[in-house]
């Protein structure tokens, strides 16, 4: 027998899968189905607009890998989740240098500064989204009606602003809209149903938010879809369903109590779950383990906060919606949680509680 | 739905993993014979603890079972001759850890009977603890588990301490291996009798098997010798990896947590696997030695897997061509595949602590399976720990080499590197690794 290479290797010899690359490619596969819808109610619109974000966060991604000499990870998805998921965020109409000035945020500022993937404190798609918040106030909340005619032929007119210019006033548009459509759209407001309760009071039925048959951001109108696509993750165990259950757990306890205290000037729980980022938020940013704690009690707490400061920041701030803020704000406070929830250990002397 | 009813009544511990078992290979292949190589060589330093005496020059003749080392000190056990033959030198040979050591080489004479010659009558039952403890050295049985500390040493209490319970170990948990499982169906009267002889030593009451419910044909051929009033009795545990770790196994067998740090004594418990018994029954009536073990050689690169009793000392390349090996380029396993080391060449020795060879399939190098990753905080290897540390943790400061810090605060000397982390981390992090390395620098750091 000649002498066969053998390989010298440590414990443990197996490995379970899935690895790192493939959630990330199960990721960015449970998001198509947003995608789609966003792209089926909002048009071409939807459509060029989650593409730049796309093309701007990839390519970002590989010019800092190229700056740094690093090797470059855009085959990891990493960066196509984080373009996908802040396209989704965005409205449908936001002007697409706009968009790609985000997605060039949510990498270079995001996730770069902090040494690429793992290594950020904040989900990177939510920086991004907070950065045009605060660059762009007036275009980020500038919604257009869903299901529009024309949405497969025609572009929303801000979708093709100049890139430092002004997007135009859609006031025109959907008026125009509005008078054509007849019966077949009602009347569009220009108000997504989180604004029109927070600013006018009216409730949007249950029912339209969970399918999705309402306005909003491209890929935030279906709690529905994003429910299942989530779904689909937790089965192939390839997300932490307890943080998005947390999440909703907290929002909908806060929203109750609120609600249970004087249910004329609260919006009704389920209103709550289903309007606005926070389903996708809970399911997909949230999830986002990186900025998440590890610990069991950690993810328990951090969950139930960032579904508490959402509710808050909805009904007390000065913004129809705070997912976003509350997760950034839950994801600063990780380190901090993880610190103080180390689990007990085995044969500890300690009883119960933190050992740290 | 009977299985889903069992398994909400079966015992076990808090986390873990399910590795694929991997045991059909050999599970159901009686333990067959390996023949005898030309050259035997037994190294001095087999187990924890001292190295042994050797007791034979080059040149001499010996028989089989014959003692050739004697123990050096309490911390240490003798060694007999595998094989009728004579010893043709006592010198450095490598080991499968690397370092070369000092052993005894036999050649193996070609016609003799092999008989074991060696040996005489010992009335057992009327010995005391202290006379059976000195025999058992004299056997120089190790945990065949795969530890290798000395079974005497592990039978003996601290005097202010009492034992009311002794666990057997035979969960068998690391994937592929099968050698407890034959054991418990083939030598079923032996390894009652090493309990038996074992209860009298620590003077317990009650004897538990702890034995997976993957392996309710060795858990029925027990129970049939057993009656009601028998002090022995069968625990059937979850198959769940790491279940033969012996705290883990206490805790699912009698609730108790074993002190961070600490010892099963400290909990009433002396715990011993079922191979160690199993050969204690065989050796103790006749007063021979341990010249052989059974092993399981399996993996995918084997054609005739299976479980074999080798005589100690029978080189790796030897017992794996009797196996069917390829020869292909291949990852060689001695011991399971979660805590198993590769074999550095395939010219050592299977030692005492060797259960299994397995012959694995290279990686695949560079593949995705194989990239490295930062944590991104799945908790999944928290959600693994049997022992409830956060690894994850653990790893970014080792990645920091706060070394010290692991240890102060997030005790890093309670992972007993199960592996059941670095399995689960889709990150791929070497996280065993590291924290091995964390321990052995801590270790020189404080020394
Ligand atoms: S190797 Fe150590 S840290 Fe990892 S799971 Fe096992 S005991 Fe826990
Ligand atoms: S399993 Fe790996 S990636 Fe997941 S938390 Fe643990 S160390 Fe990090």
């Amino acid at each position: 027998m000649n002498q066969p290479l053998v390989e010298i290797r440590t414990s443990p010899h197996i490995h379970s899968s899935p690895t790192v690359a493939q959630i990330m490619r199960n990721v960015t596969y449970a998001l198509m189905p947003l995608v789609a819808f966003a792209v089926f109610q909002f048009g071409i619109s939807a459509l060029a607009l989650i593409v730049t974000v796309v093309t701007a966060t990839l390519l970002t991604e590989s010019l800092f890998a190229k700056l740094s000499g690093r090797e470059n990870t855009i085959f990891d998805s990493s960066a196509a989740i984080t373009g996908l998921l802040l396209a989704l965020t965005l409205p449908p109409g936001f002007p697409l240098w706009m968009g790609a000035v985000a997605g060039f945020i949510a990498i270079a500022l995001g996730k770069t500064l902090f040494g690429g993937i793992g290594f950020n404190l904040f989900n990177p798609a939510l920086i991004g989204r907070a950065f045009v918040q605060a660059a762009f106030p007036v275009a980020i909340t500038t919604w257009s009606p869903a299901f529009a005619p024309g949405r497969f032929v025609e572009f929303i007119p801000s979708t093709l602003t100049m890139p430092l210019m002004r997007p135009a006033d859609l006031t025109p548009w959907i008026e125009k809209i509005n008078a054509s459509a007849g019966n077949a759209v009602d009347a569009f407001s220009g108000a997504t149903p989180l604004a029109a309760w927070k600013f006018d009071g009216i409730a949007t039925d249950s029912m339209d938010l969970l399918t999705g048959m309402v306005t909003g951001s491209s890929g935030e109108t279906s709690a529905l879809l994003i429910l299942l696509c989530g779904g689909y993750l937790v089965l192939r165990k390839m997300m932490n369903w307890r943080i998005p259950a947390t999440v909703l757990a907290g929002a909908f306890i806060t929203a109750l109590l609120l609600f249970l205290f004087d249910s004329e000037a609260y919006p009704d729980p389920l209103f709550v779950l289903f309007s606005g980022g926070l389903m996708l938020g809970a399911i997909f940013m949230a999830s986002d383990m990186v900025g998440s704690p590890v610990t069991p009690l950690g993810v328990l707490i951090y969950g139930l906060l960032i579904g508490f400061f959402t509710v808050i920041i909805r009904t007390f701030g000065g913004l129809p919606e705070g997912v976003m803020y509350a997760i950034l704000l839950g994801n600063a406070l990780t380190p901090l949680i993880e610190s103080v929830t180390q689990p007990r250990v085995y044969g500890d002397k300690q009883k119960k509680g933190n050992s740290a | 739905m009977m299985g889903l009813f069992q398994s909400l009544f079966t015992k076990t511990f808090a986390h873990g993993i399910h590795p694929p078992t991997s045991k059909g290979q050999t599970h159901q292949l009686p333990i067959r014979r390996m023949p005898f190589s030309d050259l035997i060589t037994v190294p001095l330093s087999q187990h924890f603890g001292a190295p042994s005496k050797p007791l034979v020059h080059k040149g001499q003749e010996v028989v089989r079972g014959e003692p050739i080392a004697e123990a050096d000190g309490f911390m240490s056990v003798p060694m007999h001759a595998p094989v009728t033959g004579v010893v043709v030198g006592v010198e450095l040979t490598p080991t499968a850890k690397g370092p070369k050591t000092e052993a005894i080489i036999i050649k193996t004479h070609p016609s003799a009977s092999q008989k074991v010659m060696y040996g005489s009558e010992y009335d057992w039952q009327n010995a005391n603890a202290e006379d059976l403890i000195h025999e058992i050295q004299n056997t120089g049985m190790v945990g065949l588990g795969g530890a290798g500390f000395p079974s005497h040493v592990k039978m003996q209490v601290p005097e202010d301490h009492q034992i009311d319970t002794l666990v057997i170990n035979g969960c068998e948990c690391e994937p592929y291996l099968t050698t407890d499982h034959r054991l418990m169906l083939e030598m079923t009267d032996s390894l009652l009798l090493g309990i038996r002889i074992a209860l009298k030593i620590c003077g317990a009451k009650k004897a538990i098997i702890g034995i997976e419910d993957n392996k309710m044909d060795a858990v029925a051929a027990i129970r049939e010798r057993l009656d009601k009033s028998d002090p022995i009795s069968v625990g059937v545990v979850k198959t769940k990896y790491p279940q033969g770790s012996e705290k883990l196994l206490i805790t699912a067998l009698l609730g108790r947590e074993v002190p961070s740090g600490g010892l099963p004594f400290q909990v009433g418990v002396v715990v011993n696997n079922v191979a160690t018994l199993a050969q204690l029954g065989e050796l103790i009536p006749e007063r021979q030695g341990l010249i052989e073990r059974v092993v399981t050689i399996a993996g995918p690169g084997v054609a005739k897997p299976g479980n074999y009793m080798v005589p100690l000392g029978t080189p790796l390349r030897f017992a794996l061509e009797h196996a069917g090996y390829f020869g292909d380029a291949s990852r060689l396993v001695l011991g399971g595949p979660m805590m198993g080391n590769t074999a550095a060449s395939l010219d050592v020795p299977i030692t005492k602590p060797v259960s299994g060879i397995l012959v694995l399939e290279p990686t695949e190098s560079n593949s995705e399976q194989q990239k490295i990753y930062p944590c991104i905080h799945c908790s999944h290897c928290l959600e693994a720990c049997p022992v409830n540390l956060n690894p994850s943790q653990l790893g970014r400061l080792a990645a920091k080499r706060e070394y010290e810090v692991m240890a102060s605060q997030y005790h890093l000397n309670d992972c007993f590197e199960c592996g059941s982390c670095s399995y689960v981390c889709p990150s791929n992090i070497p996280l065993v690794q590291y924290f091995r390395i964390a321990k052995s620098v801590n270790r020189e750091r404080s020394s």
